[in-house]
């Protein structure tokens, strides 16, 4: 019998294989970053070991770094502490480190695709959950937690037991002004936020190949929101096209044996699934979310649901809460929602695709005077190309903040926070109770619903906006 | 790492599915560099609240938390876990837990016992009529077990054989896959030249 595409990458990785035993699988890829490396740094050192491949390690610091004055002194001296811990430990153990300032620096998601370090066929692992990400390129990648990010940095190995796979074949064609992240919200509201337990699942299908890497990128990084291992995306054209020229990309005759190589990277024709879902792309609609799991959500042209519409009972208790915290009342049209703040960033949306399409929106618009609007670019390298087709102008005439890269306002863990009590529309991939600072509502949403609403003020499309005024020339 | 056998303690009723990391421990108290302290951050946001289950001068000393399903989802956090055993929580049930959570819990000595739905209702409706009750979770054969006589509970536990077995014996992963060392050194000869790397030679 054939081979899914995710075994095919599984079996190339693994270095030891026993049975009752979680097979050893050889790590090609580690991303780090400043939360969730000290202690695993620090158990290194208590066992007197040292990093088995600094060359395949890569460090950033994204996640509580600030986004204005990024070249002062951090002012919180508990995450300067974490930052300058990074640093000495990139130093002491011969770890590649783009600290603050650098211009690779970034969100770690952002940073590996930018440095054509993310390639197919791999295995890519960081102290984060999103690292599902990098299977947009048809990579396995998944994230760890710090006793793991240790054994990776001591072994380049990990101890996994094999998952089940899935796929998730989305077929048609995304209707205009529908992106990947409606897609994925989509999804997330059909599955729930435990329907991917427990698989490794590989997105394929008409509307899955017409995506654009970034939008790719999109999908898979939410994979963790439905509780997937990881989601992948087989190689293709687009995905050779986006990698070739790139810094760390392979060169000459390397490049002829790995494009070989990757094109191998796809699922057999005869090869079984253990579980399958098939959705429809036309008929998706801007999608949006309404409680506080990615799971909540419903299209932005519907209303908040009533908690009884749910069969589940642990899933009415959930709607009740997740409709107090968010201080919403059962029947109100998405539309009428009024935000404070709308955040178009994250590993989610921060790439430069999602700023082209976010500008383009705004341009000839202006900001809603009770809102406020970040944009916050996933690195200094899409901060630099975006100044470069001057996006940072049409930001900035909107009325918009425009920023340094990090993570933001993604998690409560920066100087960029929710006040308690204020409301968001953010493009990033999670709504948790307090994920953007103590007290803060998220709604989730696309990058063209994010940069709508932020001109009117209440959840929104492009749709929404009346048409710019031609703007007066002189002569 | 401790050894892990069996376990009686004070069991926590949280009547809560989806509890994901950022309410186990936001973001803001992520920021220490060593595994301990952070008891302080656990359930932050909840603990404001008077009526929060851990408010309770009889579940404040709980040991084995009982939990909805979907336990741990979102961030890799492991400071999830260290903030439950800070706070001195041995083990954590619930009929379905997120991989990561799952995953770090084995690492740090946290048992992650998963139960049947129905199992985690009873210990809920047990342990709120008997404040301040304990539950055993006891790792070698498998099982939880709360209260006396016929109202009894007692079931099995999933875990995996091969995190059951590191846990009872304490064992260090690392040490471990160290011990196979020259099978990592004959994979790494294998790799294609064309393999991207971090660091150049020269
Ligand atoms: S942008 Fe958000 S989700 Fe992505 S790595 Fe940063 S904190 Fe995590």
């Amino acid at each position: 019998m054939g081979r899914t595409l995710s075994e095919k990458v599984w079996d190339e990785h693994v270095v030891r294989s026993k049975p009752g035993e979680p097979d050893l699988l050889f790590i090609d890829l580690h991303l780090i970053h400043e939360v969730t490396s000290p202690q695993a740094f620090e158990g290194l050192r208590m066992a007197g070991r040292t990093v088995r491949r600094p060359d395949l390690t890569l460090a950033t610091e994204d996640h509580n770094v600030p986004t204005v004055d990024w070249d002062k002194p951090i002012a919180d001296p508990v995450s300067r502490t974490q930052v300058e811990t990074l640093r000495r430990n990139a130093e002491e153990f011969g770890v590649r480190l783009h600290p603050l300032g650098d211009i690779e620096q970034g969100i770690v998601h952002v940073v590996g695709p930018q440095l054509g370090l993310t390639q197919p066929g791999m295995t890519i692992v960081c102290g984060d959950s999103h690292t599902s990400t990098h299977g947009a390129f048809g990579a396995i990648a998944f994230g760890i937690g710090t006793s793991e990010v240790e054994h990776v940095l001591a072994t380049q190995t990990l101890m996994q037991a094999k998952p089940k796979t899935m796929s998730v074949t989305i077929n048609g064609s995304l209707p205009a002004g529908v992106t990947a992240k409606d897609m994925v919200l989509t999804l997330i509201a059909h599955t729930g936020t435990g329907g991917g337990q427990g698989y490794i699942v590989e997105y394929r299908g008409q509307a899955i190949e017409e995506l654009s890497m970034e939008a790719r990128m999109t999908v898979c990084n939410m994979s963790i929101e439905w509780g997937a291992k990881a989601g992948l995306i087989a190689p293709d054209q687009t995905t050779f096209d986006y990698i070739e020229g790139r810094p760390e990309a392979p060169k000459g005759a390397d490049w002829d044996a790995a494009v070989a190589h990757w094109k191998s990277l796809v699922t057999d024709e005869d090869a079984e699934f253990d579980a399958e879902i098939v959705l429809d792309a036309s008929t998706m609609t801007p999608f949006v979310t309404w409680g506080t799991n990615p799971g909540q959500g419903v299209p932005l042209g519907s209303a908040v649901p009533h908690p009884e519409e749910f069969e589940d009972a642990q899933d009415k208790v959930a709607a009740e809460k997740a409709l107090q915290y968010m201080a919403l009342e059962a029947g109100t049209p998405m539309r009428e929602i009024k935000v404070d703040t709308v955040f178009v960033g994250s590993c989610t949306n921060g790439r430069i695709e999602d700023l082209r399409l976010a500008a383009a929106i705004i341009k000839g618009h202006k900001v809603d005077q009770d809102t406020r609007l970040l944009v916050v670019p996933g690195s200094v390298r899409v901060r630099l190309q975006a100044e470069q087709e001057g996006l940072d102008v049409v930001f900035k005439e909107a009325g918009a903040e425009w920023r340094g890269a990090g993570c933001s306002m993604c998690l409560g863990m920066n100087p960029d926070t929710l006040e308690p009590g204020e409301r968001s529309a953010s493009t990033s991939n999670r709504n948790f109770e307090g994920r953007q600072g103590k007290g803060g509502r998220t709604h989730l949403v696309s990058v063209p619903v994010a940069a709508a609403t932020a001109i009117r003020g209440t959840l929104s499309s492009p749709a929404d906006l009346s048409p710019v005024e031609p703007v007066e020339t002189t002569n | 790492m401790e050894k892990f056998t069996t376990h009686t303690g004070v069991g926590v009723p949280l009547r809560r599915s989806n509890v994901d990391t950022d309410q186990i421990i936001p973001a803001v108290y992520l920021k220490r560099v060593t595994r301990d302290g952070f008891e302080d951050g656990l359930f932050s946001a909840w603990r404001n609240d008077p009526s929060f289950v851990l408010n309770n001068e009889a579940y404040a000393a709980g040991s084995v938390l009982v939990a909805g399903p979907d336990f741990g989802t979102g961030s890799s956090r492991e400071h999830a876990v260290w903030a439950l055993q800070n706070y001195g929580f041995k083990a954590v049930i619930s009929p379905r837990f997120a991989d990561i959570f799952r995953g770090n819990s084995g690492k740090s000595g946290l048992v992650a016992a998963q139960v049947d739905e129905k199992v985690v209702q009873r210990l809920w409706d047990h342990l709120e009529q008997n404040p301040g009750a304990t539950v055993t979770v006891d790792l070698e054969s498998r099982t939880v077990r709360a209260g006396e006589g016929v109202d009894a509970i007692e079931d099995s536990f999933d875990i995996d054989d091969y995190t059951r077995w590191r846990l009872l014996e304490g064992l260090d992963d690392i040490g471990i896959t160290l011990g196979n060392e020259a099978d990592i050194a004959s994979y790494e000869l294998t790799r294609p030249s064309w393999k991207p790397a971090t660091i150049h030679a020269g």
